[in-house]
């Protein structure tokens, strides 16, 4: 019912958050960071970033290229970690959970922290195998049965079901850009993370693949912690309740993206949304 | 110069396009030179290519055929005189009837067949032909009086009856009759005395001399008492026990070592000097891998000489570099869209490498693998040093039985002294090694364009 709730009220602006700014901080604080830190070898690439993620909703983080949105982004999931050289300092909390401590296993933080990339990237396997894989390697379906319920209930919360329904066995990477990208959502979907982290995932699309990405986006705050890296202060003002807008490794200023769109307190980030950085 | 700044801008760019038009006639030439020296490269490297094939084939063909004596073999009792066979039910105990089983061959082995073959032959030949025992002798090869033999142990009931059997023509034969000698030279420099020579001749006349597709190639182990018996059989499968030694211990031991140093290992200095020790043994001479063969296997762990465990050991050290190098490539190859795909979705490490990274690459390391393995299987140096030069007229059974490999066959069939009859053999070996590698590597081929088909 939620989902169908989704489908009827959603416009191109978000007029849910417009009207009410400060709402979704009200909301429980999702992920927590504080002070956190990037070095890449000797390079800073992160300087001390502090903010709160609020539950179900969706946060954009804006900036110009090489503004260490990207990165900070990569350390929710600890993405980070597989670049050699790359140290990540301050804490970052999931539920009160220190996600940098020892005894954590990165493994299961994925599992709860889902992650979409910039260019589709699904596996060169079938339809039905990109979806199936997040639950077979977690082992969350019990029979064949639960599986393909499982997988059915993530294309179509991704939006893709009706169009992929007939060609499950067919290899994902035959679908057009963005089916592959809402392929891979529902790919995310299907461990069923509490998170959901998207870096730049419209920048390879065609503006009507983009719309129906940012529609699906709209519909999926409902049930998940979305947060979204985009280039487009367009995509931000559409999709997110609250924006951060990072420079040069810093975070500058971060709001309801109402207030930051529309009265921004930083000069810099006056600057970029008048499109004088960037 | 001051005049060239004032003239009018349509002047200038006048001259611009003069000068373009005329570097580009040079950058025109220069390329055209450059396409001609790499057809010129190619049609070269070809060239010879097709000079080896066609020298190959032309020298090797005839080695296919083989000539045949069609004889009407009369097992004389005269001859024959052993008394018959001994039969299981004379004797009270299997032990008994063993021994007088062998006693009968041992006899039987004592007999003088020559004789027999002699009779068959001289029955063939022109009433009244005038030559002498050992002239006559020489036309059959000499293991006809072994395959004769053979037939009577097998069927003693023979004794006495006519029956009619191919055997093979001695190699100095088979140079007459191909023309592989000089038919003008002299008697002195003849490897077949004059009558013998004519009577060849009226054999293949009336047709008790006749050739036909040489199976025995195939068929037979090395020889060197009958030089047109040696066959191919005991090095070809001397060479598959090594292929299948090499591909069970180097695809794996190869393909783990590449995933672990390129997906696990830490960036450290020590596994920068692995990877530079793999590179330099890649460029190591075989030879050497050979030597390290005898001393480890051989003086070290007492394996066998000649074995083709041994030899396949060595091949396996000498492949690893090839395959780690070639798997390290495709591994490095995989985007890494792939690979933060997978570990996005909690994958772990292991689970990215075999579930997406090892999928993908697989076409191009089974690739790189049989490539790898059939260059080993064409490796000769490093086998002579573990003594698989030897001359071993088997079948080996088993990985520890002394064995030949093809390309050693080849090296040995080169060296024989009866060059005249050898040097066709020695091409048809090499045509069999080739159509070993053209399968192999054909079946690369394949598989790749299969397997990338279905990915």
């Amino acid at each position: 019912m939620d989902m169908l709730a989704g489908k009827v009220k959603k416009t191109s602006l978000n007029l849910d958050s417009a009207m009410n700014p400060t709402d979704v901080l009200e909301r429980p604080i999702r992920l927590t960071a504080r002070d956190v830190t990037v070095h890449y070898g000797a390079k800073q690439a992160l300087h001390g970033i502090s903010i709160d993620i609020p539950d179900r909703a969706v946060t954009a983080f804006i900036g110009p290229s090489g503004c260490g949105k990207s990165t900070f982004l990569r350390c929710i999931n600890r993405m980070n970690d597989t670049i050699e050289g790359a140290k990540v300092g301050g804490t970052i909390k999931l539920d009160g959970e220190d996600i940098y401590a020892p005894a954590l296993d990165v493994v299961e933080l994925r599992a709860r922290i889902g992650m979409v990339f910039q260019k589709p990237n699904p596996f060169p396997k079938s339809i039905y195998d990109n979806v199936a894989y997040g639950p077979r390697i977690h082992g969350l379906a019990k029979s064949k049965s639960d599986l393909d319920e499982i997988v059915v209930s993530s294309l179509r919360k991704a939006g893709l079901f009706e169009e992929v329904k007939d060609r499950l066995q067919e290899p994902g990477t035959g679908l057009s850009g963005g089916q592959q990208q809402r392929l891979c959502i529902a790919r995310a979907i299907a461990v069923g993370p509490e998170v959901i982290l998207m870096d730049e995932p419209c920048s390879a699309l065609d503006p009507i693949a983009t719309a129906v990405i940012e529609e699906l986006i709209d519909e999926l705050r409902e049930n998940y912690t979305i947060v979204i890296v985009t280039h487009s202060m367009q995509q931000a003002a559409r999709v997110s309740q609250r924006t951060a807008f990072f420079h040069l490794g810093n975070l500058i200023e971060q709001g309801p993206t109402e207030d930051i769109f529309t009265n921004p307190v930083n000069k810099q980030t006056q600057d970029y949304i008048m499109g004088r950085i960037g | 110069m001051a005049t060239d700044i004032q003239t009018s801008p349509e002047k200038a760019s006048n001259d611009r396009t003069r000068i373009i038009r005329d570097g580009l006639r040079r950058r025109h030439t220069s390329e055209q030179i450059f396409r001609g020296l790499g057809i010129a490269a190619i049609a070269i490297a070809l060239g010879f290519v097709a000079l080896l094939f066609v020298d190959v084939f032309r020298k090797g063909v005839p080695a296919f055929v083989q000539s045949n004596l069609h004889l009407s073999v009369t097992f004389d009792a005269e001859v024959i005189d052993v008394g018959p066979a001994p039969a299981r039910a004379d004797f009270p105990s299997d032990a008994e009837y063993t021994a007088a089983s062998l006693k009968w061959q041992r006899d039987l082995a004592l007999l003088n067949w020559n004789t027999i073959v002699e009779a068959s032959l001289r029955k063939a030949a022109p009433e009244g032909f005038e030559i002498d025992s050992r002239q006559i002798q020489s036309i059959p090869e000499t293991n006809a009086r072994h395959q004769i033999r053979e037939m009577f142990v097998r069927d003693p009931s023979l004794l006495g009856q006519t029956v009619e059997v191919d055997v093979l023509a001695s190699a100095n034969a088979a140079n007459w009759i191909k023309g592989n000698i000089d038919r003008s030279l002299g008697d002195a420099q003849q490897q077949l005395s004059a009558p013998a020579r004519q009577l060849i001749d009226t054999f293949v006349e009336n047709g008790t001399i006749s050739n036909g597709f040489a199976w025995t190639i195939f068929t037979n182990v090395d020889s060197r008492a009958a030089p047109a018996s040696a066959g191919l059989l005991g090095a070809f499968v001397g060479t598959l026990w090594m292929m299948l030694i090499v591909v069970l211990l180097a695809v794996p031991i190869g393909v783990a070592a590449a995933i672990y140093l390129e997906e696990f290992a830490p960036k450290s200095r020590l596994t920068d000097l692995i990877e530079v020790n793999i590179n330099n043994l890649a460029a190591v001479p075989s030879i050497v891998f050979g030597l390290l063969g005898a001393a480890v296997f051989i003086n070290w762990f007492h394996l066998p000489i000649s074995a083709p465990l041994v030899g396949g050991l060595v091949l396996t050290l000498m492949t690893l570099p090839t395959i780690i190098i070639a798997t390290r490539g495709a591994l490095m190859g995989v985007s890494p869209a792939l690979r933060q795909a997978a570990l996005g979705m909690g994958a772990s490490k292991t689970q990215m490498v075999f579930h997406h990274v090892l999928p993908t690459t697989f076409p191009s390391i089974l690739t790189a693998t049989i490539l790898g393995v059939a260059h080993a299987l064409g490796e000769t140096a490093p086998l002579l040093l573990i003594g698989m030069k030897a001359f071993v007229a088997s079948v080996p059974a088993t990985p520890l039985d002394q064995a030949a490999a093809l390309p050693v066959q080849i090296y040995l069939w080169q060296g024989n002294e009866n060059r005249n009859f050898f040097e066709p053999r020695t091409a048809a070996a090499i045509m069999v090694l080739l159509a070993v590698m053209i399968l192999l590597n054909g079946a690369a081929i394949y598989l790749r364009s299969r397997l990338e088909k279905r990915a």
